[in-house]
């Protein structure tokens, strides 16, 4: 497989590919940015098209939020934390392909004040679970 | 378990993704799936095919063997040429779709889909053997499975003329200029003997190279150091690209578009069934065909696009005023065209380019338009 970037340690993952910007402990009561790993949009493909929260919206961790589109396929966006969205990422409405050159950076997909915390693991954990 | 063609352990160095495909272990995409499909479009992509089938049919009665088994004419093709033809199953429901090739007047190579060789082998030998006890008796044709042992390689683009060129194919050879679309001539490249085929399922000018497996891994070689002698960027080119390819050129996929579900003539093939129904005196069968000729079938394959982002993907339902219409068999969006392209079984009267209808894309109605095929066409 081609090299992925690497897994930022200080982040938090759920099980179906989305990252939190944080450790697990500082995730509730603060402004938390959300994306999906390399390792889901690799397997996704080139990113096409990417349907986010709007700010303002309530979302659920482990409810869907959104929808990733690829050249192949089109996957469900679930999200890691519970709370209220603050901000998108207008930039990967006009280039999707962020999310794959670009994961773990200008690839981040939304914002949100975050009141509770989904089924996570730390970045150790992720690895494990997907053999990175 | 998977099988591996012969090139399995040079795509592992590349770095290839995999994904099954009929029973095969096979390169999904080496790097970026839209790069390789631009570099067939702009220069060229070289392909291991080796997952399909060669079935070579041999005998002075080889040809109308063929002319009784499958939907298409034989027997009449001039040596040195290809045809697409279809093998259907008792009911007229499609078994493959092939191409075939004539190697000598007693002789020919015929290519069905991986996942379909077994059961094309099957039904040719079945055949076969009905045709020499009922038909002609004591006909000479035999049928021989090649699969396991032949290679195939794809090379697509418009530099891909030149690729061969500089790897040496004209050197005391044939022109390739003077080799036409679907048609074949031997080539001798380093030693080993190939049948090149002007061949291909991108909608590019391009080549397939039919070869014994002891010898892929160095012709794969010897293409890709002539390819670095050509303008543009050759890539090695997955399976994404090449569905993606032959997509945007408005051909059908066994699985997708074709089933035995499905007859020749939901799949556009009507002409070609009424003719060989009409000319052939014996064809394998004949009456489910004339039934299905008897009547149009309610559901034609069609091209729809759309200029939004959202695109329509396999099983999604097509609607107008709210009605069923048909039903998506392949989409994504078109990385030549930049908006959704999709095929689709259709009612037929609704197949009439430009008709405005439906998609429903995961529980939400989007707008898409009834369009020609193929989506796109390359420049001559």
């Amino acid at each position: 497989m081609a090299e992925l970037p690497p897994l930022p340690q200080d982040f938090t993952y759920s099980k179906e590919h989305e990252w939190v910007n944080a450790k697990a402990d500082a995730i509730v009561g603060n402004t938390v940015r959300i994306g999906i790993t390399a390792v889901a949009a690799d397997a996704l493909g080139e990113v096409v098209f990417v349907d986010l929260p709007a700010v303002g919206d309530t979302v659920t961790a482990g409810e869907t939020c959104g929808e990733v589109e690829s050249t192949k396929s089109v996957s469900d966006l679930y999200c890691p934390v519970t709370g209220t969205v603050t901000a998108v990422n207008d930039n990967v409405d006009d280039n999707p392909g962020l999310l794959n050159s670009d994961p773990y950076g200008e690839g981040w997909l939304f914002e949100v004040d975050a009141t509770e915390l989904g089924e996570v693991m730390d970045a150790a954990g992720y690895a494990e679970a997907n053999h990175i | 378990m998977t099988k591996h063609t012969p090139l399995h352990d040079v795509h592992a160095r590349l770095g290839a993704s995999f994904t099954d495909f009929g029973g095969w272990d096979m390169p999904l995409k080496y790097g970026s799936e839209l790069a390789e499909h631009r570099a067939v479009r702009e220069a060229a992509g070289i392909f291991d095919l080796s997952h399909m089938g060669e079935v070579r049919v041999t005998g002075s009665d080889a040809g109308a063997l063929l002319d009784y088994a499958l939907v298409a004419k034989y027997s009449s093709m001039a040596v040195g040429k290809a045809k697409y033809g279809v093998l259907v199953d008792a009911a007229g429901g499609l078994v493959d779709d092939l191409i075939t090739y004539r190697i000598a007047d007693d002789e020919f190579l015929v290519v069905p889909n991986a996942s379909n060789t077994p059961a094309v082998v099957e039904a040719l030998e079945a055949r076969a053997e009905e045709f020499r006890t009922e038909i002609v008796p004591d006909a000479a044709a035999e049928v021989a499975d090649e699969s396991a042992d032949t290679a195939l390689i794809a090379v697509q683009g418009p530099q891909s003329q030149a690729i061969l060129e500089a790897a040496g194919a004209t050197e005391g050879g044939e022109p390739l200029d003077e080799l036409g679309y679907y048609a074949w001539q031997p080539l001798t490249l380093d030693g080993v003997e190939i049948m090149l085929a002007r061949t291909g399922y991108t909608g590019e000018d391009g080549f397939e190279l039919y070869l014994p497996n002891a010898s892929a891994e160095a012709i794969w070689e010897l293409l890709f150091s002539a390819a670095e002698k050509v303008d543009g960027e050759v890539l090695p080119c997955g399976l994404a690209a090449r569905d993606s390819l032959r997509l945007e050129a408005g051909m059908p996929l066994y699985g997708n578009e074709l089933s035995l579900e499905h007859s020749p003539l939901d799949a556009g093939l009507a002409r070609m069934v009424e003719l060989n129904v009409r000319n052939k005196e014996h064809l394998f069968a004949r009456e489910a065909l004339e039934g299905l000729l008897a009547q149009q079938p309610a559901r034609v394959l069609a091209g729809l696009t759309s200029q939004g982002r959202r695109a329509a993907r396999q099983g999604a339902t097509v609607l107008l005023d709210g009605e069923q219409i048909g039903e998506i068999t392949s989409g994504q969006p078109s990385p030549t065209l930049g908006h959704p392209i999709a095929l689709a079984y259709l009612d037929r009267e609704h197949t009439e380019p430009g008709t405005a209808v439906s998609v429903d894309i995961r529980g939400k109605s989007y707008d898409f338009t009834v369009a020609e095929l193929p989506f796109y066409r390359r420049e001559k």
